[in-house]
C-alpha cells in the first residue's frame, strides 16, 4: 500500500509538471501582452517594464525560474494588481471558493445520496419517477439557466436573498444551490443504480428474511455497499465542482479563485494565471490521488489484487 | 461439371412450413437487437424526433425565419412576443426567434463538430495505446491524464487565446480538450478486444496490425463508442454556451444558444423574456440528447438497463 501511495504520489507530481508547463507556453504563444494599452509605449519603457518583470528572458529560462520560485512557496506578484503578491490575492479569494465548493458538496451528498436510496427503495414508484426525471433535468439544466431562475424567483420577486455579490453570509445560498445542482443530479442518479443492483444481493434476501424491518435493511446493509461507485466519483465530482464553480463565481459575481482565473486570463496578467492553474491543479491532483487510495480503505478487495 | 451432379437434391434441412403458421424471424445481429430495444424505449424515440426537428430548423434556418440574423430595427426594441416576433425582440430590435434558430444552428455545429473530431483524435490514439501498449500507452496515458485532470472549461479558455473565438477556434480548443475522454474509452476497449480469440485468429492468418485494429476491432466497438458520442454532443453544445455566457466564448454578432442567454441575463430583471426562450430550447435539447444517450446505452448493452433510468 505504502508503495503504491508512493508512486502513484510522484505520477501525480509529474501531471503537475506537465500541465503547468503547459500552461505557461499555451498563455505565453497567445497573442498580446500584460502591457498592451490603447497607445503604444515608447520603446525603451517597453523594454524597461520587461525586463522589470523577467520577460525579456528566453520562455523556458522564464519557466524555470517560476518553477524555482515556487519551490520557494513565492507565486510572484500579480502584473493587474500591482504590487500584490499572488499568493495573498489566492489566499483571499479560496475563502469565498471554498465556502461555496464546501455547501455544494455537503448539500449534494446528503441529498443526492438519500434520494438516489429512496429512488431505488421505491423503485419505479411515482416517488422513483419522479425523483428520477428530476435528476436529468437538473443535469440537463445549464447552471447559469439555473442560477437565473433562482436569482429571478428569490431575489427579484421575493427579496429574500441577495443576488449577487460577497457581502452577507446569506450570499452564499444561491450560488451553493447552483454549484450543487448538477453533482447532486449525478449522484442521486448513482446512488440508485447501484443500490437497485445491491437490493436484489442474496445478503439482503437474507436480512430481511431474518426479519430486520425493512428500512434498516435498505439504508443500513443495502446503502453501505452502493457507495463505492459515489466514492469513485468523488474526483470527477470535485473537479466539477472547481469548474462550475468558476462559472458561478462570474454569474454571481463571488470574489473567488474562478473569477480571479477569468480575469487573469483577460487581463494576461501571467503570474495570476500560473498562480490559479496550480492552486486547481494541486486541489484537482490531490483529490484524485485521495480517492484512489480511499478506494482501497472502501473495498478490501481492491487492497487483495494489488497485493497480489 | 460438378461432381454430385446427377445425385438427387440434398434433403431439406428443415420440413417446408404446412404443418404450422411460419414465423419470419429476421436474422438476428446485435444492431438489429439495439434498434429494437432502443424502440421500446419511448421517451428516448420522441428526444429523438425532437432533436431531429430542432436539426431541421437550424439547417433550414433562412427558409423558416423572416428577418436576418443580425438585422436591427430601433423601433422594434424590446418587445414582447407577438405574431411578428414570436419571442419578441432584444435590446438592439433583433428577432428573438430567428437568433434562437441560427443560435441552435451554430450551438449544433459546435456541439456535433467537436464531438466528432474529439471522437476521431481520441480513437486514432486510443487504440494505438490500447492496441500496442508498454512504451506507446505510458507516453499517450500521460498526455491523457494531464487533459484529464484539467477542467475542460478552464483547458478550452487557455485555447481560445490562441485559436481565436470564431467558430474554428472554439472548435479546435473544444477538440482538444475534450479528446481524452473519447481515448480514455476507446483504449480500455481495445484492451479487453485484443485478448479475444477473433483478433488471435485474424493474427494468425497474418492480418496487418492496421487491419486488425481499424478492419476487425474497430466495426465490433461501435456500441460503447456511439454512446460516448451521443454523451459528448451535449457536454460540449454546454461548453460552448458556458464560455459564451461568460463572454469568453463566440464573439457577437454570431449567436448562439450561450450567446443568447448571456445577453438575456443581463436584461433579466425587466425583460425575462430574453433568457426564457433561448433557455427553454436549450434546456430541451439538452435534455433530449440526455434521454437519447440512456436509452442508446440501454438498447447497446442489455445488461446495463437497470441503470439510471431504469
Amino acid at each position: 500500500m505504502l508503495g503504491y501511495a508512493l508512486r502513484r504520489s510522484l505520477d501525480a507530481a509529474l501531471t503537475l509538471t506537465v500541465l503547468v508547463a503547459l500552461t505557461f507556453f499555451l498563455l505565453r504563444l497567445a497573442p498580446g501582452g500584460p502591457f498592451d494599452a490603447d497607445k503604444e509605449w515608447p520603446p525603451e519603457i517597453k523594454a524597461n517594464i520587461e525586463r522589470r518583470y523577467g520577460l525579456d528572458q528566453p520562455l523556458p529560462a522564464q519557466l524555470m525560474k517560476w518553477m524555482a520560485d515556487v519551490a520557494k512557496l513565492d507565486l510572484n506578484e500579480s502584473y493587474f494588481y500591482q504590487g500584490l503578491p499572488v499568493r495573498e490575492l489566492l489566499a483571499e479569494a479560496i475563502v469565498p471558493s471554498a465556502w461555496l465548493g464546501f455547501w455544494a458538496l455537503a448539500l449534494s451528498l446528503f441529498v443526492g445520496i438519500p434520494l438516489g436510496a429512496v429512488a431505488a427503495w421505491r423503485q419505479n414508484s411515482w416517488v422513483d419517477f419522479t425523483a428520477m426525471f428530476a435528476s436529468v433535468a437538473g443535469v440537463s439544466l445549464p447552471s447559469y439557466l439555473a442560477a437565473s431562475v433562482l436569482v429571478l424567483v428569490f431575489s427579484l420577486q421575493l427579496g429574500w436573498l441577495p443576488p449577487a455579490l460577497w457581502e452577507t453570509p446569506s450570499s452564499v445560498v444561491l450560488p451553493a444551490l447552483t454549484l450543487a445542482l448538477r453533482p447532486l443530479c449525478l449522484i442521486a442518479r448513482l446512488t440508485r443504480a447501484s443500490m437497485v443492483e445491491a437490493m436484489g444481493a442474496d445478503y439482503v434476501r437474507t436480512a430481511l428474511a431474518k426479519g430486520l424491518p425493512e428500512w434498516k435493511v435498505v439504508f443500513k446493509h443495502a446503502l453501505k455497499n452502493s457507495l463505492l461507485p459515489v466514492v469513485t466519483l468523488l474526483g470527477p465530482l470535485t473537479a466539477g465542482l472547481v469548474t462550475g464553480s468558476f462559472v458561478i463565481e462570474v454569474v454571481f459575481q463571488v470574489p473567488g479563485v474562478g473569477k480571479h482565473f477569468v480575469t487573469a486570463v483577460l487581463n494576461r496578467d501571467y503570474p495570476l494565471v500560473m498562480g490559479t492553474t496550480l492552486l486547481y491543479g494541486v486541489i484537482l491532483v490531490a483529490c484524485n490521488l485521495a480517492v484512489d487510495l480511499a478506494y482501497g480503505l472502501v473495498d478490501p478487495r481492491v487492497r487483495v489484487e494489488r497485493a497480489a | 461439371m460438378r461432381p454430385n451432379a446427377g445425385a438427387p437434391p440434398a434433403p431439406r434441412l428443415s420440413p417446408p412450413a404446412k404443418r404450422g403458421r411460419a414465423i419470419p424471424l429476421p436474422p438476428h445481429t446485435p444492431l438489429r437487437g439495439a434498434i429494437r430495444r432502443f424502440r421500446r424505449h419511448r421517451v428516448a424515440v420522441a428526444s429523438v424526433i425532437l432533436l431531429l426537428a430542432f436539426a431541421a430548423l437550424a439547417a433550414l434556418a433562412p427558409w423558416v425565419t423572416w428577418f436576418e440574423y443580425d438585422a436591427q430595427d430601433i423601433n422594434a426594441r424590446l418587445q414582447g412576443p407577438s405574431a411578428l416576433h414570436w419571442m419578441g425582440t432584444d435590446s438592439l430590435g433583433r428577432d428573438l426567434y430567428t437568433r434562437v434558430i441560427y443560435g441552435a444552428r451554430m450551438s449544433l455545429a459546435v456541439g456535433i463538430t467537436t464531438a466528432l473530431s474529439a471522437l476521431l483524435l481520441g480513437t486514432l490514439t486510443g487504440s494505438l495505446a490500447g492496441y500496442f501498449g508498454g512504451g506507446i500507452d505510458r507516453v499517450v496515458m500521460r498526455i491523457v491524464d494531464v487533459f484529464y485532470i484539467f477542467p475542460v472549461l478552464l483547458m478550452a479558455i487557455l485555447l481560445t487565446l490562441i485559436f481565436g473565438r470564431g467558430f474554428s477556434g472554439i472548435f479546435v480548443a473544444l477538440s482538444l480538450a475534450t479528446w481524452v475522454f473519447q481515448a480514455r474509452l476507446v483504449r480500455s476497449l481495445y484492451l479487453q478486444a485484443r485478448e479475444l480469440p477473433y483478433v488471435e485468429s485474424a493474427r494468425a492468418v497474418g492480418a496487418t496490425h492496421a487491419s486488425i485494429m481499424y478492419r476487425h476491432i474497430l466495426p465490433n466497438l461501435w456500441g460503447p463508442i456511439l454512446v460516448a458520442l451521443t454523451y459528448q454532443i451535449p457536454a460540449n453544445i454546454l461548453s460552448e454556451s458556458f464560455l459564451s455566457f461568460i463572454g469568453l466564448g463566440l464573439q457577437p454578432p454570431l449567436s448562439s444558444w450561450g450567446t443568447l442567454a448571456n445577453e438575456g441575463f443581463r436584461a433579466m430583471r425587466s425583460y425575462p423574456h430574453l433568457i426564457l426562450f433561448p433557455g427553454v430550447v436549450l434546456f430541451l435539447a439538452m435534455l433530449a440528447f440526455n434521454y437519447v444517450g440512456d436509452g442508446l446505452r440501454d438498447a447497446v448493452d442489455p445488461k446495463s438497463r437497470q441503470g439510471f433510468m431504469g
